[in-house]
């Protein structure tokens, strides 16, 4: 933005920012209209397919067919949503709090990581699905027994990534607050961390999408005991019984959470990052 | 609150360096015998090549690092209070506003920023950074976060002010005139600083004492008095006592680097 030096309020816009004023606004446009686009013909396509090559239900079930289950079935799979939804949620809640708890001991103390480190990556290599069953034996309720499991998804990449970014305070500041006489609460207060942050929150980002696979794997293992348990379960359940439309409402409520979850990880981590750190910065 | 400093010979000891040395993992010196007095209002620049010990010698006084022998003596003993760091990267908390960086030494001390509003907003006009007290050090240029770790040094009057090299990463027209900033800065609150600098013309510009040091081992082989008077404006810059007193430093320099190659 600049005035001409004649004096006159008229902003001086030559024909190369007009062009790219343009440009930024077509791809802005482009931005919603493009994967609209796509998911339309995609949606198309499928039904084309579907009607045309005669298809049977119980193989691939039609578009119509699909959102035709979602309203009848809603009653059915509402309460499944909410459940999952809740497994989900609940299982990150465990995982930030313990994933941030357990990061805080290790740095805090040479002796507690050289202990437990280990433990947590066996904890987190093993797969949850050969878990899941002896989860299913040992906890008598379904809901705690999936919560775990998920819990167990979830926690490392917190862990792992707050562990990082309590350790990557700059040395000088460091040295600052040695030299203030800063006490082992106010160093990691003001310092470690604010620090941490942006690393807990590329975990938080990633957890949130583990925690969902996890409450899905728990659902799958666990609810085959007849437990009825979320949506998972719902889609499981649906296959054995043909029902393809309701596994494929099942399938896209999933989707649909893992979207959202992703969606507001990310707005948590740009309101929190977007006035002083680098990730969050538009750059000109 | 302008001080009146008394000439070098009568000021009283604020501290000194008795036979310090430093040896890391038993073999390398980095720091042998240094002895220094510096006194209460004193401007002394530690002026060598890189590897004799300056910013060791740094370290020590600050307590971040203990001496293998000698010792240093405070008048009066020292309490964490005592002391303000300037470092070669301006060394802010990225996540806090310029206001909330002065604060932080009174923070670690407990004390509430309503408390201390005054001090910090003196100490950002002294550096003349008052209308970017909201601001994130990312919206300040290299030169002006240079002045808000300076008015994080002093905001607390410490009765030592430690700089390493604070304006080495800085071009040439920022850093002289952070240089006068500086002085003038000194003025208005009487401090004692020591400087660390590899710049024979800003050590010359700023100090009234500059002790020059070789490298391996680490150690002090000359300390000059540089008696022109303050306030030192850019005309000293060029004026035939400056150019003195930069080839005396300048020749006293050549020798530490002659002796250590």
């Amino acid at each position: 933005m600049s005035i001409t030096d004649t004096g006159t309020e008229t902003p001086l816009v030559d024909q190369e920012e007009l062009d790219r004023a343009r440009r930024e606004k077509i791809m802005r446009m482009a931005r919603w209209l493009l994967p609209s686009l796509v998911l339309i013909l995609s949606v198309l396509a499928w039904h084309l397919y579907v009607t045309i090559a005669e298809v049977p239900h119980y193989i691939l079930p039609g578009p119509g067919l699909v959102a035709q289950k979602m309203v009848e079935d809603w009653p059915l799979l509402w309460p499944a949503m909410v459940i999952t939804g809740r497994l989900t949620l609940l299982a990150l809640l465990m995982a930030v709090a313990g994933g941030v708890v357990l990061a805080v001991a290790f740095t805090q103390s040479k002796w507690a990581e050289m202990s437990f480190f280990p433990y947590a990556v066996i904890l987190q290599v093993t797969p949850v699905v050969a878990i899941a069953p002896l989860l299913q034996i040992y906890i008598d309720n379904a809901f705690m027994a999936a919560l775990l499991c998920a819990w167990i998804v979830a926690f490392f990449p917190i862990l792992s990534n707050t562990t990082i970014g309590l350790k990557s305070a700059d040395h000088n500041l460091e040295d600052l607050f040695s030299i203030y006489g800063a006490t082992r609460w106010q160093k990691l207060r003001y310092l470690y961390a604010p620090t941490a942050l942006p690393f807990f929150l590329g975990g938080l980002k990633i957890a949130g999408g583990l925690a969902l696979i996890g409450a899905v794997v728990a659902e799958f293992v666990i609810g085959r005991a007849g437990t009825g348990l979320g949506l998972a379960s719902t889609l499981l359940e649906a296959s054995y019984r043909f029902n393809f439309g309701r596994l494929y409402a099942a399938l896209i409520l999933i989707s649909v959470m893992g979207v959202v979850i992703f969606a507001l990880m990310s707005t948590i981590s740009y309101l929190a990052l977007f006035r002083w750190h680098e990730s969050a910065l538009k750059r000109e | 609150m302008s001080l009146s400093r008394p000439p070098l010979g009568e000021r009283s000891t604020l501290l000194q360096m008795n036979h310090v040395e430093k040896t890391f993992r038993g073999n390398i010196v980095a720091l042998k015998d240094m002895n220094l007095t510096v006194n209460e209002g004193d401007f002394i620049s530690l002026l060598g090549p890189s590897g004799c010990g300056k910013s060791t010698a740094l370290r020590i006084i600050s307590g971040l690092m203990q001496p293998t022998a000698g010792q240093i003596r405070w008048t009066g003993g020292q309490s964490k209070d005592d002391l303000g760091v300037v470092f070669q990267e301006p060394t802010l908390m990225p996540w806090a506003r310029v206001v909330d960086n002065v604060w932080l030494p009174f923070r670690l001390r407990g004390i509430s920023y309503n408390e201390v509003k005054d001090e910090v907003l003196q100490a950002l006009k002294l550096v003349g950074l008052e209308k970017f007290q909201r601001a994130f050090p990312r919206e300040l240029s290299g030169g002006m976060k240079m002045r808000v770790a300076i008015a994080r040094a002093m905001v607390t009057k410490p009765r030592l002010i430690l700089m390493d090299e604070p304006f080495a990463a800085l071009d040439e027209i920022t850093r002289h005139k952070l240089n006068q900033d500086l002085l003038a800065l000194r003025e208005a609150i009487g401090c004692t600083v020591i400087f660390v600098t590899h710049s024979v013309f800003e050590s010359v510009f700023l100090s009234d004492r500059i002790v020059v040091m070789a490298a391996r081992p680490g150690r002090v082989i000359r300390q000059l008095e540089v008696d022109a008077a303050y306030p030192r404006t850019e005309e000293f810059r060029t004026s035939a006592e400056y150019a003195a007193h930069c080839r005396e430093a300048s020749d006293a320099l050549h020798q530490a680097i002659g002796e250590a190659a």
